[in-house]
């Protein structure tokens, strides 16, 4: 490299960090700092383009059926999105596509801008950082709520390590924390198949926290819950905003509202409508709830 | 998630030593050394013959009770481990056949004039130990990946190794394939230049059944003690939140299954040498059946429950062949729809209620 090279480099950066300066707006990429030389490390999530999850054009059929109609979606980096549509309107598809357990007939699907979703198995893209919560509560029924959060703690997950593992400090504190966040302290030494199906739900979240993920997908979150645990997971929700990126699949429109209008209100939400396997509309509450087409097939039933 | 509450939470690890075990370590001990030696030379044998079984029956709870993938094909991996067993065992007999030549008996008949390379090494005590473990290890491997890899589950996984057990059956059958066909091998008289049909070598050969048995016990109890085992449980109960969390369970399911039908094999060479025979038999879809119903009466995802299970059901199965031979399968019948229906634990479920009512009243 030749001085004059160096010298050229430098008289760049030098501008960008003044025009930096002088637009704030340039800054906001995600918490990771632009610059010039900067490594992507595979099987890293790469989020400094300000997007964690990119979702282009996916088509998947059965048998002839589109679940998904060329669907495309785009998520920002510490985001929290809804995504309402009627049922049938593939909304589970694609959050199988997501991660790993369908693959789609085309398009293409990345989290953050290096790694391709359609490549990874199950448990590679989890360990990637996105986690899913399953409609059903989905908990390990045989073993108590703190063996649970144990396993789903971020650790290695080769078979001769957890053989001889041992629970260290650090997850010991993250698991006291986890289960006061989920209320289920005092149970801690239940076996989870015991629980009420609302503590289900809010231990698979715990689980879901414990993997530290980066992107959070959940499907119907609030299904079965009461009226005050559906508002205590509308709180939950609203402080991991920011922390983690989210997307929620819900009926429950007013567990959406909750949602929208909660939490750091200055940034705009966004929440789409799917419907027969693509987006059907995109938008802030009031502009989607006066959709005339959203009506029609969603909200005016 | 900041401030880590003062409440302290009670995390429930039994050690691998509790109060029970140790107790239930010294009475078999105490039985094994003190009380084995003096008994009739038929119990000696049954004793240990049963004890073989209830290896099985744990390796089975292991794989079936604790990671719910139920197999109807470890019959195989314990005839393999005895069939290498075996061939040492035809080896030692040296000049001692009705041939009264180097080559085993059935070989001779058969105008075979020399060892097929199945054999390479056979007269190596060593070498059969490593065909004990790595005979059976290796299929169950090979086997396994390709069917874990296809998420082969359920009760399709199940007809595909009673599928594999029984093509393994018919290849033992023909003499071609070098294992002594439908008479398998027999007559045996040594084992490590020791004459193997004197009471003092079945007493040796119990006890060290008995041990090995111990260790075994020991070994699945770290097992599913471990953070190991507490995934293999999770595979069990829900499968894809395993994979969602990031655990790739190709390679938990594929070990636990590897080892489970090496303890089968080790099972296998310790039969072999108290019974006196190994033949294709041991492969027919009955036998991986019968283990499956130990595990269930016993008790499933219990490690004491697979090891009751096969004593009580051995031993019933020997007082009913003498008492009624033709009712034995019939009671057998009975006695798996009975366990189903109304005791899903198994027996140890049963002392358990019957416990927890005496507690009550």
């Amino acid at each position: 490299m030749t001085p004059e090279l160096l010298e050229a480099g430098a008289l760049r950066r030098e501008a960008y960090e003044a025009k930096r300066n002088a637009d704030e707006s340039i800054s906001q990429s995600g918490g990771q700092s632009a610059s010039f030389a900067r490594v992507v490390q595979p099987n890293v999530v790469d989020m400094s383009a300000g997007g964690i999850l990119y979702v282009d054009e996916i088509t998947v059929s059965f048998d002839g059926f589109r679940a998904l109609n060329k669907l495309s979606l785009d998520i920002r980096v510490g985001e929290l999105r809804c995504i309402i549509g009627p049922n049938g309107a593939g909304k589970t598809t694609m959050m199988d596509v997501i991660t790993g357990k369908t693959k789609p007939d085309s398009g293409k699907a990345f989290f953050g801008s290096n790694i391709d979703l359609l490549r990874l198995r199950e448990s590679e893209i989890a360990e990637r950082g996105i986690g899913r919560k399953f409609q059903k509560p989905t908990v390990f029924e045989q073993l108590s709520v703190f063996e649970n959060l144990e396993l789903a703690a971020k650790t290695d997950r080769r078979v001769r390590r957890t053989m001889f593992a041992k629970l260290r400090p650090s997850e010991l504190d993250q698991l006291h924390a986890t289960l006061t966040l989920i209320h289920l302290e005092k149970d801690s030494a239940r076996i989870a198949g015991n629980l009420s199906h609302g503590q289900k739900q809010w231990l698979e979240i715990g689980m879901l926290l414990m993997q530290n993920p980066k992107l959070l997908l959940l499907d119907e979150p609030v299904a079965g819950m009461t009226d005050e645990e559906t508002e205590r997971t509308a709180e939950l929700f609203l402080s991991l905003e920011g922390k983690h990126s989210l997307v929620v699949v819900e009926h429950d429109m007013k567990f959406i509202g909750e949602l929208l209008n909660g939490g750091q209100r200055e940034k705009k939400k966004v929440v789409t409508v799917l419907h027969e396997g693509s987006v059907l509309a995109e938008g802030s509450l009031a502009d989607v709830q006066s959709n005339e087409r959203v009506i029609e097939v969603y909200l005016g039933r | 998630m900041s401030s880590i509450s003062a409440i302290a939470i009670p995390i429930q690890r039994t050690s691998l030593f509790s109060n029970g075990v140790r107790r239930g370590l010294v009475a078999s001990l105490v039985l094994l050394f003190a009380v084995v030696p003096f008994l009739p030379d038929f119990y000696v044998t049954l004793l240990g013959k049963i004890m073989c079984f209830a290896i099985c029956a744990l390796a089975m709870d292991l794989i079936w009770g604790y990671t719910g993938i139920l197999s109807l094909g470890h019959g195989l991996f314990f005839a393999l481990g005895g069939y290498a067993m075996g061939m040492y065992l035809m080896r030692q007999i040296g000049r001692d056949g009705v041939y009264k030549q180097d080559l085993p008996d059935f070989m001779v008949f058969l105008d075979w004039k020399e060892l097929p390379w199945q054999w390479t090494g056979s007269e190596h005590f060593f070498w059969a130990m490593i065909l004990v473990v790595a005979a059976p290890g290796l299929l169950a491997f090979v086997f396994g990946y390709f069917a874990f890899r296809s998420r082969i589950k359920g009760v399709y996984f199940s007809i595909i190794t009673q599928a594999m057990t029984f093509a393994a059956m018919l290849l033992f059958f023909r003499n071609e394939t070098g294992f002594g066909g439908n008479n398998g091998f027999t007559d045996f008289k040594r084992i490590l230049d020791i004459p193997i049909a004197t009471p003092s070598m079945r007493i040796a050969l119990c006890v060290i059944t008995g041990l090995v048995l111990i260790g075994f016990y020991l070994i699945a109890r770290y097992i599913v003690q471990s953070k190991y085992g507490r995934v293999l449980q999770a595979i069990r109960d829900a499968e894809s939140r395993v994979l969602f969390t990031g655990y790739n369970t190709l390679w938990y399911k594929l070990s636990i299954w590897t080892i489970s039908a090496m303890m089968c094999g080790v099972a296998g060479a310790l039969y072999v040498p108290q019974v006196g025979i190994i033949n294709p038999g041991e492969m027919s879809p009955a036998a991986s059946i019968e283990i499956a119903i130990w595990a269930a009466v016993g008790g499933r995802a219990t490690l004491i429950g697979p090891i009751l299970g096969a004593f009580f059901v051995n031993g019933a199965k020997s007082w009913f062949t003498v008492a009624f031979p033709e009712f034995w399968l019939y009671f057998l019948g009975a006695l798996f729809i009975a366990v189903t229906l109304f005791l899903p634990q198994g027996i140890v479920g049963l002392i358990r209620k019957l416990a927890n009512k005496r507690g009550q009243s």
